[in-house]
């Protein structure tokens, strides 16, 4: 049955917490052991989330709030923390992530930081670089947490020292596979680039036989002090949930990439998350004008394959309708991108998935895609569920999935075309053995 | 041990008798990257298997997100605990007070649902901005006339196991508000079996071929009506005695029924568990049968065991696991395949279960109370284990070290507990020592 019922409550929420997307952002950095500034369970809920989708040693330390931090403050616990990140780990950077408890008793981790350096300037500590993200859970979803960090991390990093002519490029929250392929492309340009956050290695390492206490990979500081120096930015998205959350400033927070043209004068190119052939050309187009070269042969090709891929596959996606869900800056990404191949699309943004489920009544989509949260729904209705983004707790290669660019976009179109196939055939009594 | 943070050295030791009484039972070091979670998870994962109650979480969205369907329990009818309701707090409701939201999300979800029972779970701002959880609570059991139990769970008010606490107290509320029109005589509660992979129905089947009735399954496919009635059970038999042994002294207390500590896994303590429960209610007949299920199941299993042990024996395991009282029951099962266990860690073990595990290992073998991935891959790597026993978040740091790995925490799919558990958990060990993969990690 339809319902147009609202409800206040949330219910089986598709957003995720603002630490667990600093804590992404954190884990993108060479050198960094994230903390989270709250109770325990913070912690190893997001290590817990992050570990069963990138199946990869996700550590996160906690400053363990007691009742009495809760009461007096957490600034012994914050140093102890601290101190104990350094016997452990001996980062170079601890990436520090604000909660709701910490906001609500109004912490000053900027003070205890502070506090921190002061008490060990003169013997001899090795003092990590900090950085502060003001990430309580009650504005906005892991998305805002994850901009905020980014945000964050550039205003505390970049400066402007020498001319660079690299390129950065701020992608927001993709894929291991994606950043590899951004890598690439950039190579393939004759561009440098210097790419934040780069969870590409830490995220999505090899078998390293030993234990790597903080793992290998990361965007290195040094680079992200570059930032202000480089030739121009590129950075993904539409939406940024641009503090519509916040009470203070609604709608006036600055992108990182905003940040560094008004701040350091390098142009943005802020562009949608290259996800299909409009989206993706508007990306080759900008890297053209800033390499100055041709698209690569070889890049020409994939766009050309997936253009022939469209134009043999066309019939089995017309007119079919998805159920899609996930971050603002992707799924706004994805709908249009399936509106490109002929796929209608419903997403609402904000949208809890049980809200998602009882529209699915009267839309009755034909496939579900988005992260592996919506896969009761899809049960439910006997469709298929394409698993893309993040998290994806009930499949493997979540990591290895490329999802942006010519390439990235192959990948979905062939899982979305057989998607499709194998459900016809699966529910045909002929049992068809070609489609 | 350079490894270990200072003030962590006492919370580690050694098995033998020499060796000295770990240090257990408090806060997690700051920093120290603790594998455990907090007040609100251990009341949480308690209460969760409880059917047919709604769970609504009263915070911001990150506790209930995290948390849906975040537990294998099993439920024979309704599903409403695989559900994640949350108030979803904003900065608004921070600042001028979440009460209204809470009342009409509680209002509206129980005319969705029509529920038993209700447990709001407030996390950690509820208390801090003040918002009068338990007036709500008795406004609306008043209006729906179901019991709406809060659960005051805020993270930062101790750890894991004090979660387990607020739980058994939220339990309680419960117990004995109602009674059926007849409860057997020779009737048992099972308390701290959260049916994972359907582990609590093999128990009952078990029960069943005894002759004894099960009242109340706490909370594994747990109902609110058997729990109102649990007051009426002859014997609380408690597995998980960290989380529930609580509920059994408060049940103890005010009903006066006995209880006894049991575990499932493995067949010499799930034998116990039988026999045990036979010899409470001194029934000839009853330890007849448990004697002759026990001898079948023997007969059953101890070929293919048989077969295992010759070839896992040499073999080394690490355990680290949620309750030390599990741990203990892995050394024994371990050690009945032919398996060394040379790391035994717990989050959340007592100075008892410690002891016991000084007594039951090896020499030599490490002991350790909340550790962290800096501790327990620097034992894996010393101890040269080559399997690795635990939940989730333990499951990467053997993996990247190259040893295999059996998820015995909330998400296993497969039962391990009963004698069918045995097998299945020989099979898994078997299948993680043997698997051809590590050939390539080795050298």
């Amino acid at each position: 049955m339809q319902s147009n019922k609202t409800y206040t409550s949330t219910r089986n929420s598709c957003k995720l917490c603002a630490p667990l997307g600093a804590s992404l952002v954190f884990k993108g950095i060479e050198g960094c052991v994230p903390l989270i500034h709250g109770s325990q369970g913070c912690a190893t809920y997001i290590r817990r989330y992050m570990i069963s989708h990138y199946k990869e040693p996700v550590d996160i330390a906690s400053s363990n709030f007691s009742e009495e931090s809760t009461v007096f403050g957490g600034s012994k616990n914050f140093i102890t923390g601290i101190e104990n990140i350094i016997k452990q780990y001996k980062p170079k950077v601890i990436g520090i992530a604000s909660t709701c408890l910490s906001e609500t008793i109004g912490e000053d981790i900027p003070g205890h930081i502070r506090h921190y350096k002061e008490s060990h300037e003169t013997d001899g500590t090795l003092i990590p670089t900090f950085i502060n993200a003001s990430t309580p859970s009650y504005c906005g979803s892991h998305a805002d947490g994850f901009h905020n960090t980014v945000l964050a991390t550039v205003k505390t990093l970049a400066k402007n020292n020498t001319a660079t002519d690299a390129i950065t490029i701020l992608p927001g929250l993709v894929t291991p596979a994606d950043i590899r392929y951004l890598k690439e492309l950039m190579a393939d340009f004759g561009l440098k680039l210097i790419l934040f956050p780069d969870f590409s290695e830490t995220l999505d390492n090899e078998y390293t036989s030993e234990y790597q206490l903080i793992p290998t990979g990361g965007t290195p500081i040094s680079e992200i002090e570059r930032m202000g120096d480089t030739r121009a930015v590129i950075e993904f998205g539409s939406m940024f949930n641009k503090g519509t959350q916040r009470m203070k400033d609604a709608g006036n927070t600055q992108t990182a990439g905003e940040w560094l043209e008004t701040t350091h004068y390098v142009p943005n190119n802020q562009m949608p998350m290259p996800i299909g052939i409009e989206a993706s050309d508007r990306l080759m187009e900008t890297l053209k004008k800033l390499s100055g070269n041709e698209i690569p042969e070889k890049h020409r090709k994939e766009r050309g394959r997936l253009v022939d891929s469209y134009v043999d596959a066309h019939k089995y996606v017309f007119g079919k309708k998805a159920l899609i869900y996930g971050e603002e800056d992707f799924a706004s990404a994805l709908a249009d991108w399936l509106r490109e191949i002929g796929v209608e699309p419903l997403w609402i943004k904000g949208a809890d998935f049980e809200t998602l489920k009882e529209k699915a009544v009267d839309f009755k989509p034909d496939f579900v895609m988005g992260n592996s949260k919506g896969y009761y729904i899809a049960r439910e209705r006997k469709i298929p569920l394409i698993r893309i983004g993040f998290p994806i707790h009930d499949r493997f290669g979540a990591s290895r999935i490329n999802q942006i660019g010519y390439r990235g976009t192959q990948q979905l179109f062939d899982m979305v075309v057989n998607a499709l196939i194998e459900y016809k055939q699966e529910n045909s009594p002929i049992g068809y053995k070609y489609i | 041990m350079a490894h270990i943070l200072d003030d962590r050295q006492k919370q580690v030791s050694m098995a033998g008798a020499n060796e000295r009484t770990i240090d257990c039972n408090k806060a997690s070091l700051a920093g120290s990257v603790s594998q455990r979670a907090c007040v609100f998870c251990g009341s949480r994962v308690v209460l969760y298997p409880i059917v047919d109650a709604l769970h609504i979480i009263h915070g911001p969205i990150g506790c209930a997100a995290y948390t849906w369907d975040i537990r294998g329990s099993l439920s024979s009818g309704p599903e409403l605990h695989r559900l994640s309701y949350c108030t979803d707090l904003q900065e608004r409701d921070v600042i001028f007070g979440g009460e209204p939201k809470l009342y009409k999300s509680i209002i509206e979800l129980i005319d969705l649902h029509k529920p038993k029972a209700a447990f709001i779970y407030t996390t950690c701002i509820v208390g801090v901005i003040g918002d009068d959880v338990e007036q709500i609570c008795r406004t609306v059991a008043k209006e729906k006339g179901i019991p709406i139990i809060p659960v005051q769970a805020p993270g930062f008010q101790g750890s894991k196991k004090d979660g387990y606490k607020v739980a058994c107290e939220a339990i309680f509320t419960l117990v004995g508000t109602k009674s059926k029109p007849f409860t057997p005589a020779k009737s048992i509660n099972i308390l701290g079996d959260f049916n994972l992979a359907g582990e609590l129905w093999i128990l009952l089947e078990y029960y069943k071929k005894m002759g004894v009735h099960v009242n109340a399954t706490i909370t594994g496919d747990g109902r609110v009506d058997d729990i109102c009635n649990a007051h009426n059970a002859a014997l609380n038999v408690v597995q998980c005695s960290g989380s529930m042994n609580y509920l059994a002294k408060m049940m103890k207390d005010e009903y006066n029924i006995p209880s006894m500590r049991v575990s499932y896994f493995g067949i010499e303590d799930m034998s116990d568990a039988l026999y045990d429960v036979a010899r409470f209610f001194k029934d000839d007949d009853m330890m007849a049968k448990a004697r002759e299920l026990v001898k079948e199941e023997f007969a059953r299993l101890m070929p293919e065991l048989t077969w295992y042990k010759e070839r896992l024996t040499g073999k080394k395991a690490a355990i680290y696991v949620g309750g030390a009282f599990k741990a203990i029951s892995l050394v024994k099962a371990l050690r009945l395949i032919g398996v060394e266990s040379v790391i035994v860690g717990s989050q959340t073990g007592t100075t008892e279960d410690y002891e016991l595990i000084k007594q039951l290992c090896d020499e030599g073998t490490i002991i350790v109370d909340d550790s962290n991935p800096v501790e327990l891959s620097h034992f894996v790597k010393e101890k040269k284990a080559d399997i690795f026993i635990g939940g989730v978040k333990e499951r990467p740091i053997a993996h990247k070290i190259g040893l295999g790995f059996c998820d015995h925490n909330h998400e296993r799919k497969e039962p391990l507990a009963g004698y069918e558990g045995m097998i299945n958990f020989a099979k898994e060990i078997y299948a993680t020592a043997m698997s051809p993969v590590w050939k390539f990690t080795k050298g």
